[in-house]
């Protein structure tokens, strides 16, 4: 009698539990972006920084990046013609605009179709997100930039940014 | 039983030399790059010096960014300890004794040391503190 019922609790958990974690995934609501999956973009595209998950900019914005990777942000990350193009058709076929819309689609409320910015730290969706964090808060040397999500995000690389 | 266990226990220390020796010859190899650049450069170059290559890496300069003035600015004042980027990202020691898997790749390190000596030299390294420098790491 107790027999059959044990593995059927177990079975029900477990669906339980992954119900939880795919509604996590998949609500898209600002809280999951999918981390870069592609392991020639997560070594390219992040040992300076965070590996910035493609859904949180539009392909155009990417691509914009891209073109001039030799004067990135007071930096030289520019890489070979043939790699370059192989993380270009990364971020665009998984951007907030293609692949990665359901979730990175709020990220870019109130961008213009004809603007591509080129900070994620500047999306205003992202701005109004982050204004009730002080000045004082963002110098301070563990965080040291806008741009280390990590420091705050402490699963961000894992794509989660609800903490 | 025990037999087996002796035998993969000596598989496992055979290849662990051979992958420890293909390290070795990478490195020895990115040395004689670097040391026949050094030479073409400067016929009197008598072989690189891993107490240059500390210097280099401790140092101060004014060329470069102001927000990182050395090399340990991001990689930290101890080669087996990990570092981090102005950005937060940490950064694997670069010490061979604990990041065996370094300096393997020349590609790798030429992309780096261009970046990276523009950033603090504020210029490209020339092949003899490339070579000073990766003797020091590769000591440590
Ligand atoms: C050599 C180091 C380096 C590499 C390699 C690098 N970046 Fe950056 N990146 C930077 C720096 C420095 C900043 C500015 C960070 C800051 O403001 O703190 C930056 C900023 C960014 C930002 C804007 C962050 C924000 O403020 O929202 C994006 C997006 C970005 N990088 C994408 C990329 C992509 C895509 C690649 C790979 C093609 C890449 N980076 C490779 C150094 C690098
Ligand atoms: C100084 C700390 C700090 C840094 C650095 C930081 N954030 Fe945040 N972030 C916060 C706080 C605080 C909130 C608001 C928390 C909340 O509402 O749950 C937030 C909210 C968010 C949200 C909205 C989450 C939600 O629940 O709707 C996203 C998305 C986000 N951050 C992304 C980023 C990204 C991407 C970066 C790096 C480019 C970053 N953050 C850097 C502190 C930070
Ligand atoms: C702005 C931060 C920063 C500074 C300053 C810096 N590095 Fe680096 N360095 C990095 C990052 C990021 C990597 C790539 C991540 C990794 O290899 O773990 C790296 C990697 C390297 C590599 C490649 C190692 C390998 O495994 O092949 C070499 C060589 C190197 N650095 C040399 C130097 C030298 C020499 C200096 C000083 C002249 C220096 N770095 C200063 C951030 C920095």
């Amino acid at each position: 009698m107790n027999a059959p019922v044990r593995p059927l609790a177990i079975g029900l958990l477990a669906l339980a539990f992954s119900a939880i974690v795919l509604g996590r995934a998949q609500a898209g609501g600002g809280h999951y972006f999918p981390p870069v999956a592609d392991p020639l973009v997560r070594e390219e595209c992040g040992s300076c920084h965070l590996a910035f998950a493609p859904s949180m900019l539009p392909a155009r914005s990417w691509a914009r990046l891209l073109a001039d990777l030799q004067n990135h942000f007071g930096d030289d990350a520019s890489v070979d013609a043939a790699t370059a193009a192989r993380i270009g058709d990364y971020l665009a076929a998984n951007a907030a605009d293609s692949g990665g819309r359901r979730y990175g689609e709020k990220l870019l409320r109130g961008v213009g179709a004809a603007s591509s910015p080129l900070r994620i730290t500047e999306l205003p969706k992202w701005v109004k997100e982050h204004r009730e964090i002080r000045n004082t808060e963002w110098r301070r040397r563990e965080i040291g930039s806008r741009a280390n999500c990590t420091a705050c995000h402490r699963d961000a690389e894992r794509g989660y940014y609800d903490d | 039983m025990n037999r087996k266990k002796t035998l993969c226990a000596l598989a496992a220390m055979l290849a662990l030399s051979l992958s420890s020796a293909a390290t070795a010859a990478a490195h020895a190899e990115l040395l004689a790059h670097h040391a026949a650049a050094a030479k073409a450069a400067n016929p009197a170059f008598a072989g690189f010096s891993v107490e240059r290559g500390r210097l280099l890496h401790t140092r101060s300069f004014a060329g470069g960014k102001p927000e990182t003035p050395a090399c340990t600015s991001c990689h930290g004042n101890d080669p087996r300890a990990a570092g981090r980027t102005p950005s937060g990202k940490n950064i694997d020691p670069l010490a061979i004794s604990v990041s065996p898997a370094r300096y393997t790749d020349p590609a790798k390190v030429d992309k780096w040391f261009r970046r990276n000596c523009i950033e603090v030299l504020g210029r490209e390294c020339s092949a003899l503190e490339k070579g000073d420098w990766l003797s020091y790491v590769i000591s440590q």
